[in-house]
C-alpha cells in the first residue's frame, strides 16, 4: 500500500514506541497533522507556544527516561522551539524534534515561513537532518532516535519539507537495527583504567565522590548507592545529579558549587581523590579553576570523551556509561582493602556543624526557605519537583532533599527561565500518578504562563508554588553584592493578580501572605488531585541565597548567611559571570 | 603550535558547515581548510590547519570526533607526513624585479602556466613556507593576484589516517 511521507513518519514514530507528541500545527506540517489525526496510538498535546512544547517534551524525557518528541512548523515554529532545544542539549536530554519545512523547490527562496532550521539549530543539537526525499523518512527517524538516546543523549532535529510529507511511496519495513560507520559511542570502559581508579580510591585518605547528571541520565543510581556505601565515603552531588544518591543519607554531604553546602565545598577543596561521575566540572561547580581542589587527584568518569580534561585535567580518565563503570568499580573494590577514613569524616563533621543552610526566620515575612521545607514536609519528599531559574531554584535544590533520581527537574546548564511550568506539564503526562510541583518565581513563571491553558485542556494537575518576592531575586542578589545595591531592572512592578490569573485559566488560585497560612495552603493544594493549583506566596524580598562562592572564588572562600563581612571586593573577579 | 588535522567525514550537504561551525562556536582558530571528495565518493576529506596548545588540540580532536558525521580524525603533525599547498600567482614584473623569471621558476621548481603581454601566471606547490618564499622574491607591487588552496596532507609510509 502506498503511503504519503506524513503517514510514513507517523508510522515510524509508532514503531519507536512514541506515546506523546508535544506540538503546534502550521502550514508546513498540515499533512503530518492530518496523519496524526487518523490514528489513536500517539496522543498529541497542543501547547500554546513552541518553546513550551520543547520544555514539556524535555520534562517528559527527564521524568521517564524516554525521548521527548516535539512537532513544530517551519519558520517561527522552529525558531520558537530553539530555546527549548538548547536547554535539552546543555543537559543531555534525549529529544526528537520534527520541524516542517517549506516545500523543497522553495528552499532558499525566502519563502513564507522559511528559515534555515538545520543551520539555526546546528550548534544546539546533538545532530540534525534535512530530509530530501520520501525514501529517507524511515531511516532518518531511526537514526534520530538512535542518536538522541545513545551515548551522551541529546536533542536531534528532523526538518521535513512539505512536499516530502505529501509524496507517496510503498511503505517499507521499519529498520530494526542500524549501523552507522561514523557514530559508534563508547560504552565499555577500559579494564586497566578501572583497576587504576580502584587502587587510587582504595588508598586515598580523603576521597570524595562528585556525582552529576550522568548518574541520573545513565540510570546509575543503584550502582552509585552501592559504591558509596561500600566505600563509606562522602558523596556530593551537582544541581543536575540530585537524587541519584539519597539526599537524606548520612554519607550525602549535599550539593556542591556556587550555592553548595559548606561541608561539600570544603571537602572538595581538601580532598586528595575526587571521583567525578557523569559530571563535567562546570564553572558553577569549580569556581576559580586555579584554586580548585589543590591537592586532589582526579578520576573522571564520563560517556563523552570531550568532557574529560576539558576544564580539569583528569589523572585517570574513564570513558564509559556511568552504570557499567560503577558496576566494574564495585567488582574491583568489593574485596579490596580500603583505607580507613574516619579522620576525614571527623573533619567533615566539623564542617557540617557550621550548618551552612541555617537561616533566621523573621516575624511578619515568609522566608522562601521555609516554603521549600514546608513543601518537603507536606509532600513527604516524594513529589516530582520542577523549577525555573533563579533564587527559588537554588532554594528548592538546597532544602528539598531528593531521595530518588528523576524527581528534580530543572534547567541546569542553560539556565532557562520559563522551563518549570511546561516541564511540570510534561512530567505529569509522563507520571500521571505522581504529585508534580513546579517551584517558580514571579519572574520566571511569566515567561511561559500561556501553558496554563494547555494544562487545563489536557488535565495535567500540577501544583505551582510561586515564591513571589517582587524581584528578579538572583539578579537583585548580585546587584546587592557586586554592584553596590544599584538595582537596575531587577524590580518587578505591575505584577498580575496570580490568583485571578489562575482562575481565569480555569485553575485554582491561593494567595499566601502569612506564614500561618503556608502549610494549610500547601496541604489544600496537594489535596486537589484533579486540579492545577497556583499557590502565590509572598516571600521576603530581601532574602539571599547562601552559602555562596562569589564567581571567580575558590571553594574555601564561601559567604555564609549572616556573615556578609566575608565578602571581599578585591577577591571578587568582576569578569566572572 | 601549528597542527594539520585530517578529517574524514560523510559526504553530505552541510558537512563543511558542521565543521566550520564547530570551530567558530568553540573559538578554535582555522588557518586554512581544504575539502574534497575521496576515492570513496560517499566520503569527504578535510585538512584543517589550526594553532593551539596541546589542550586546545585535544579538544579540537575530541569535538570533531563528536560530530555525528565524522568518521575519522587525526593530527598529521604528530607523525611523519607530507604536506602540500598549491598556489596560482599572477605577476607583472616591475623594474625592481631584476632577475630572470625563467631562472626563478627553475629554482622553485614551479611552472609558468599562462602568459600575456603584461602578465605571467605561475603554478607552484609545496610547503607553505616555500610558497611564501616564492612570493617574497618579488616586489610586492608586481604581484597582481594570489590564489592558494591551503594545506593538504597525508602520512608517510604504510600508516593510514
Amino acid at each position: 500500500m502506498k503511503l504519503n511521507g506524513a503517514e510514513i513518519l507517523i508510522n515510524c514514530l509508532q514503531k519507536e514506541g512514541v506515546k506523546h507528541i508535544f506540538g503546534y500545527p502550521g502550514g508546513a506540517t498540515l499533512h503530518i497533522y492530518d496523519a496524526l489525526e487518523a490514528q489513536e496510538e500517539i496522543i498529541h498535546v497542543l501547547v500554546r507556544h513552541e518553546q513550551g512544547a520543547a520544555h514539556a517534551a524535555d520534562g517528559y524525557a527527564r521524568t521517564n527516561g524516554k525521548p521527548g518528541v516535539v512537532l513544530v512548523t517551519s519558520g517561527p515554529g522552529i525558531t520558537n522551539a530553539v530555546t527549548g532545544i538548547a536547554t535539552a542539549n546543555m543537559d543531555s536530554i534525549p529529544m526528537v524534534v520534527i520541524s516542517g519545512q517549506v516545500p523543497s523547490p522553495l528552499i532558499g527562496n525566502d519563502a513564507f515561513q522559511e528559515v534555515d532550521a538545520v543551520g539555526i539549530t546546528r550548534s544546539c543539537v546533538k545532530h540534525n537532518f534535512l530530509i530530501k526525499d520520501i525514501s529517507e523518512v524511515a531511516i532518518t527517524v531511526k537514526k534520530a532516535f538512535h542518536i538522541a538516546t545513545t551515548g551522551r543523549p541529546g536533542p536531534v532535529v528532523i526538518d521535513i519539507p512539505k512536499d516530502v510529507t505529501i509524496n507517496q511511496m510503498e511503505m517499507e519495513e521499519y529498520p530494526e537495527t542500524l549501523k552507522m560507520r561514523s557514530y559508534k559511542p563508547t560504552t565499555k570502559a577500559s579494564n586497566r583504567q578501572i583497576k587504576k581508579a580502584a587502587e587510587l580510591i582504595a588508598n586515598s585518605q580523603r576521597p570524595i565522590l562528585y556525582s552529576g547528571g550522568g548518574s541520573v541520565i545513565g540510570n546509575a543510581s543503584k550502582e552509585l548507592r552501592e559504591l558509596t556505601r561500600l566505600l563509606g565515603c562522602p558523596i556530593t552531588q551537582t544541581l543536575m545529579g540530585l537524587g541519584a544518591y539519597p539526599g537524606t543519607d548520612e554519607l550525602s554531604i549535599g550539593m556542591l558549587g556556587m550555592h553548595g553546602t559548606y561541608e561539600a565545598n570544603m571537602a572538595m577543596h581538601d580532598s586528595d581523590c575526587v571521583v567525578a561521575i557523569g559530571a563535567r566540572f562546570d564553572d558553577r561547580i569549580t569556581g576559580n579553576l586555579e584554586k580548585f581542589c589543590p591537592s586532589a587527584k582526579f578520576i573522571h568518569i564520563d560517556i563523552d570523551p570531550s568532557q574529560i580534561s576539558k576544564n580539569v585535567i583528569a589523572d585517570i580518565p574513564i570513558v564509559g556509561q556511568t552504570k557499567q563503570v560503577l558496576q566494574a568499580l564495585i567488582e574491583e573494590l568489593k574485596d579490596a582493602k580500603i583505607a580507613d577514613i574516619s579522620k576525614w569524616w571527623s573533619q567533615i563533621n566539623t564542617w557540617r556543624r557550621v550548618d551552612s543552610l541555617a537561616y533566621k526566620k523573621k516575624s511578619g515575612v515568609i522566608k522562601p526557605q521555609t516554603v521549600i521545607e514546608t513543601l518537603y514536609e507536606v509532600t513527604k519528599g516524594e513529589a516530582i519537583v520542577t523549577s525555573d531559574v533563579g533564587q527559588h531554584q537554588m532554594w528548592a535544590a538546597q532544602y528539598y532533599l531528593f531521595n530518588e533520581p528523576r524527581r528534580w527537574i530543572n534547567s541546569g546548564g542553560l539556565g532557562t527561565m520559563g522551563f518549570g511550568l511546561p516541564a511540570a506539564m510534561g512530567a505529569k503526562i509522563a507520571m500521571p500518578d505522581r504529585d508534580v510541583v513546579c517551584v517558580t518565581g514571579e519572574g520566571s513563571i511569566q515567561m511561559m504562563l500561556q501553558e496554563l491553558s494547555t494544562m487545563l485542556q489536557y488535565n495535567t494537575p500540577v501544583k505551582i508554588v510561586n515564591l513571589n518576592n517582587r524581584y528578579l531575586g538572583m539578579v537583585r542578589q548580585w546587584q546587592e553584592f557586586f554592584y553596590e545595591k544599584r538595582y537596575a531592572m531587577s524590580y518587578m512592578d505591575a505584577l498580575p493578580d496570580f490568583v485571578k490569573l489562575a482562575e481565569s485559566y480555569g485553575h485554582l488560585g491561593i494567595l499566601v501572605e502569612n506564614e500561618a497560612d503556608l502549610k494549610p495552603a500547601l496541604v489544600e493544594a496537594l489535596k486537589q488531585k484533579d486540579r492545577t493549583v497556583f499557590v502565590d506566596i509572598v516571600t521576603d524580598p530581601s532574602e539571599n541565597v547562601f552559602p555562596m562562592i562569589p564567581a571567580g572564588g575558590a571553594h574555601c572562600d564561601m559567604l555564609l548567611a549572616g556573615r556578609d563581612e566575608m565578602v571581599s571586593k578585591d577577591e571578587t573577579d568582576f569578569n566572572a559571570v | 603550535m601549528r597542527h594539520i588535522i585530517s578529517v574524514v567525514i560523510e559526504n553530505e550537504t552541510g558537512a563543511l558547515s558542521r565543521v566550520s561551525g564547530l570551530f567558530s562556536q568553540r573559538g578554535f582558530n582555522i588557518e586554512s581548510l581544504t575539502v574534497a571528495q575521496t576515492n570513496d565518493p560517499s566520503l569527504s576529506r578535510m585538512t584543517i590547519v589550526s594553532t593551539g596548545n596541546d589542550r586546545v588540540l585535544e579538544q579540537i580532536v575530541k569535538q570533531l570526533n563528536k560530530l555525528i558525521e565524522v568518521v575519522k580524525v587525526s593530527d598529521l603533525t604528530s607523525r611523519d607526513h607530507i604536506e602540500r599547498d598549491l598556489m596560482l600567482v599572477k605577476i607583472c614584473p616591475t623594474k625592481k624585479d631584476n632577475f630572470d623569471l625563467k631562472q626563478l621558476v627553475d629554482v622553485f621548481s614551479c611552472k609558468v602556466v599562462d602568459v600575456t603581454d603584461k602578465t605571467y601566471t605561475i603554478e607552484i606547490s609545496g610547503k607553505t613556507k616555500k610558497l611564501n618564499a616564492f612570493l617574497d622574491a618579488f616586489d610586492p607591487a608586481s604581484i597582481l593576484e594570489v590564489s592558494r588552496t591551503g594545506v593538504t596532507g597525508i602520512s608517510r609510509g604504510k600508516k593510514l589516517i
